[in-house]
């Protein structure tokens, strides 16, 4: 939602209508203003202005939440419908640079037409207008609840409708799981309301500074864990391409099976946290390359026995090295049997089928297709729809084909930019190797030295 | 058995005299309490269970330190408890005491059912900082309690008060600890433990006296709802705490890829970095230097990686001077790709430099750290650390920094026993 004049005409009408609505609320509710508690209110107001300058505290991607909505529901509370209705308007004067005015106007309208008619919810529950008295509390906890429903569901409706009018219906679909965190977190959000109210009384507004204080230590956290998790991700990229530059011609490849490995993952439903498992065992999954000396990987031709199991070895050497690291479990097994195949003819342990762990059967796939479009030292890259016709073929022999099937839907959705042409570096002999141990169009020939 | 006997040995004295003195005020507090019956059974039996349930939700933040945010937040509470909707709470300084060891137990046990020992210095501290702020407020609780539409503000402000206090002594107890278990300065353990302990001090403090006031006007509601802003808190830095740990792992990982592409030998990295930090830490080295040094010292040889085969024997002190600096500048281009360990980059771009070039404190760690592993490799043997000291002595001040080659000679007896696994 940019500038207004860019919105279509539904949007436009949709969102003076909001503001119109909003304007006659707060005009009719002026007579309610004279027997106010301004102080509580401008306390309120205050609070609520804090909160709505530092949004999306639990950072969910899609919708930012914001904590203002505890104060605004504890407004709903202490001073009633009409207040809290002013209190949620200021939402126009919140400090976040970089938000357009259009924006601002519509936050109050909405803010203030989502308290008021909370606090219509609250007193239609049976929920008393003023400072809860000691005792009182138990009495309070149902229209509470109401009023919380209310504003959540109106919230929901209202801001729902400007961006279906802005971006067209249907356009963002919001998966289930994030709605579900979302009205989680909402809830959270509401306890923090109930308890700014019930302390009221008490210490008055100190009690904000209590109840607010631990989650402004929270969101100081969070900032901390993701600024750490930015820079973990950066390093272990870093690290991983680091291994690559004995390879001229596998730079990136690392990060290309990373990322092709959780467009399967995440097509195939995995959650969170398996997801960011994947993407560090797709990043992960050659580091154990470093172990085969460099005149093996260049040797062109056949290679003896030996010197392929020195190439056979590479993922046990791989999980050897990140054993250390506290990942899931899976991510090992997707490291150390990334080479094995469907038909059980792979490397190391010659597993089948779904004996295969599925990070393994994951990689395996992102790996292939990797290899098969980037430029090696003996051939040029693969044109994307001839890799996925390799792909097909291999599908139950050397790959799962539920997984090429997840991989190729993925493909067709979110597309794959594949890695630019290299030209052959000056000085070839040092810096290229001579196969792929990836590629599975040219499989490494091995003579026995019987 | 064997689990305990080893936790016994691996304590030093500052950690038994704390464990020995928490287990005393247990014994007085639970016969205390057992003699004269418990006060207001209800409300300690729903403190208990909360107590437990933070100890069963406790958490390692980075530098093994561990800590229970909830349960740490409804000792102060139970502490500061004036009344309980209205109705006075009468307990003494030992029932709180009593409370808090139960509770502790009770949420440390399933860790121990599934063999996860206990870590006796950090719940005895827990319990003892419980115990002094209830032995400072209990006593002040009935001149305290506002009666009815009387203000809170002095009752408000006593507590505030005690609790930084009682916050600064649990610091000091800590940076005692720390200083004797890593031999470092106290005044550098205050200034760690302070920058670590500050958020979530502030975050349990406030929760604590919210869950005393709240007491007050919500009932025992209060212990449920009052969870939820510190339970945010909790998931926010467990989730930092396990991105740290993991962070340091994977470097500790990624820097064997040298060992495995044999361009060093086996633990060298390692080692190195062992030393470093040991060094770094005797020099009085605060922790955020200390871990960019020793994520420096397992990188330091990452630059040969960019070779396209290995020294023999990777030796890096043997080999010649401008081997070492492109070893170390292609080092420095890797970590530096990162974008965001830069001041790493820039230690290991100058582990090669001469004192005369004015290197960081840190590159001249690693460079004698360095210097020494490729002398001594792994080797125990006391003539052998002897002698490779003793060349890096000779040099005079030229290439090792004498302040560093001090500090080595301190720590390398103590890391012996370490090297030989």
């Amino acid at each position: 939602m940019a500038a207004l004049r860019e919105l279509p005409w539904p949007a436009k009408v949709y969102f003076v209508l909001l503001l119109g609505a909003a304007g006659v609320l707060l005009a009719r509710s002026a007579s309610a203003y004279d027997r106010l508690d301004w102080s509580s209110l401008l306390v309120l107001a205050l609070l609520f202005l804090v909160c709505e300058s530092v949004p999306t505290l639990l950072s969910v991607r899609q919708a930012a939440v914001s904590v203002s909505f505890s104060a605004a529901l504890a407004a709903v509370v202490l001073v009633g419908p009409q207040a809290a209705a002013l209190v949620a308007a200021t939402a126009v004067l919140s400090v976040r640079p970089g938000l357009p005015m259009v924006k601002r106007l519509f936050n109050g309208a909405q803010f203030a037409v989502c308290a008021y008619v909370a606090g219509l919810a609250f007193q239609w529950a049976g929920g008393r207008v003023g400072l809860p008295e000691m005792g009182d509390f138990p009495a309070l906890i149902l229209p509470y609840g109401a009023a919380t429903a209310v504003f959540v569901g109106s919230n929901v409706v209202l801001t729902g409708l400007i961006l279906a009018l802005a971006e067209g219906v249907g356009k963002r679909q919001v998966p289930v799981r994030n709605v579900v965190q979302f009205l989680v977190s909402y809830c959270g959000y509401a306890t923090f309301g109930l308890l700014i109210a019930g302390l009221w009384a008490t210490v008055q507004s100190i009690s904000a500074v209590l109840v607010l204080l631990p989650l402004f230590v929270a969101r100081w956290a969070f900032g901390q864990y993701h600024a750490q998790q930015r820079s973990y991700e950066a390093t272990i990229a870093a690290l991983c391409q680091a291994v690559e530059t004995k390879d001229y011609y596998t730079r990136g490849h690392c990060t290309r099976v990373s990322s092709a490995s959780s467009m399967i993952a995440e097509e195939i439903g995995m959650g969170t946290e398996r997801l960011t498992a994947i993407r560090y065992a797709g990043m992960l999954h050659d580091v154990g390359k470093l172990g085969v000396p460099t005149k093996v990987l260049q040797k062109e031709g056949t290679l003896t026995e030996e010197e392929f199991a020195a190439i056979q070895l590479h993922p046990m050497r791989g999980l050897e090295i990140v054993r250390g690291i506290d990942f899931l479990d899976e991510a090992f097994a997707g490291i150390m049997h990334h080479h094995e195949k469907y038909d059980g003819r792979g490397y190391p342990m010659g597993l089948a089928g779904m004996e295969i762990p599925e990070f393994a059967r994951i990689i395996a796939v992102a790996d292939a297709f990797d290899s098969m479009t980037s430029d090696r030292s003996y051939r040029k890259a693969k044109p994307i729809s001839e890799a996925v016709a390799e792909l097909h073929k291999g599908a139950g022999t050397q790959f799962d084909p539920a997984m090429v099937a997840a991989f190729v839907r993925a493909l067709d959705r979110e597309g794959w930019e594949p890695p630019p042409s290299v030209s052959a570096p000056a000085d070839l002999a040092l810096e290229t190797t001579a196969k792929d141990h990836d590629d599975p169009t040219a499989p490494i020939q091995v003579v026995s030295e019987r | 058995m064997s689990a305990y006997s080893r936790g016994v040995q691996g304590l030093d004295s500052g950690q038994l005299l704390l464990i020995c003195a928490a287990g005393l005020l247990t014994v007085a507090g639970i016969a205390n309490t057992a003699a004269v019956g418990l006060a207001e059974p209800q409300v300690a039996i729903g403190f208990g269970a909360l107590i437990a349930a933070g100890e069963l939700a406790r958490l390692t933040m980075p530098g093994n330190r561990e800590v229970a945010p909830i349960s740490t937040a409804a000792a102060l509470g139970y502490a500061l408890l004036l009344d309980v909707g209205g109705v006075p709470a009468t307990h003494s300084a030992l029932q709180v005491v009593a409370v808090l060891a139960v509770g502790m137990i009770a949420g440390g046990l399933p860790h121990l059912a599934v063999g996860r020992a206990p870590r006796l210095d950090a719940i005895a501290r827990r319990l003892l900082s419980g115990s002094l702020l209830a032995f400072a407020f209990r006593p002040l609780a009935d001149v305290l309690r506002p009666g009815p539409g009387q203000a809170w503000w002095v009752a408000l402000g006593v507590m505030v008060v005690l609790v930084a206090l009682m916050l600064a002594a649990d610091v000091v107890i800590a940076s005692m600890l720390r200083a004797e278990q890593v031999r470092t300065a106290f005044g550098v353990a205050i200034r760690d433990e302070t920058r670590m302990a500050a958020p979530l001090g502030a975050a349990v403090a406030a929760s604590g006296i919210l869950l005393a006031l709240a007491s007050h006007s919500m009932d025992m509601t209060a212990l449920l709802a009052f969870a939820a802003p510190l339970l945010v808190t909790q998931v926010a830095f467990r989730k930092y705490a396990g991105i740290r740990a993991t962070y340091l792992q994977t470097i500790r990982a990624l820097a064997r890829v040298t060992e495995v592409g044999g361009y060093v030998e086996p633990g060298h990295s390692r080692r190195v970095s062992r030393l470093a930090v040991a060094i770094g830490r005797d020099l009085g080295m605060a922790e955020p230097e200390l871990l960019e040094l020793e994520y420096a010292a397992l990188m330091h040889d990452i630059g040969q990686l960019s070779l396209s085969d290995p020294i023999p024997g990777g030796a890096t002190v043997l080999t010649d001077q401008a081997q070492a600096r492109r070893i170390a500048e292609l080092g420095a281009e890797v970590i530096r790709k990162t974008g965001v360990l830069g001041r790493v980059a820039e230690i290991v771009r100058r582990q090669c430099d001469g004192l005369d070039e004015h290197p960081p404190t840190a590159s001249r760690i690693i460079k004698a750290a360095n210097a020494y592993d490729d002398l001594v490799s792994g080797s125990t043997d006391r003539d052998r650390a002897a002698a490779a000291l003793e060349r890096l002595r000779l040099d005079g001040g030229n290439e090792y920094d004498p302040e560093v080659v001090k500090a080595m000679a301190n720590v390398v007896d103590r890391l012996a026993p370490v090297n030989r696994l």
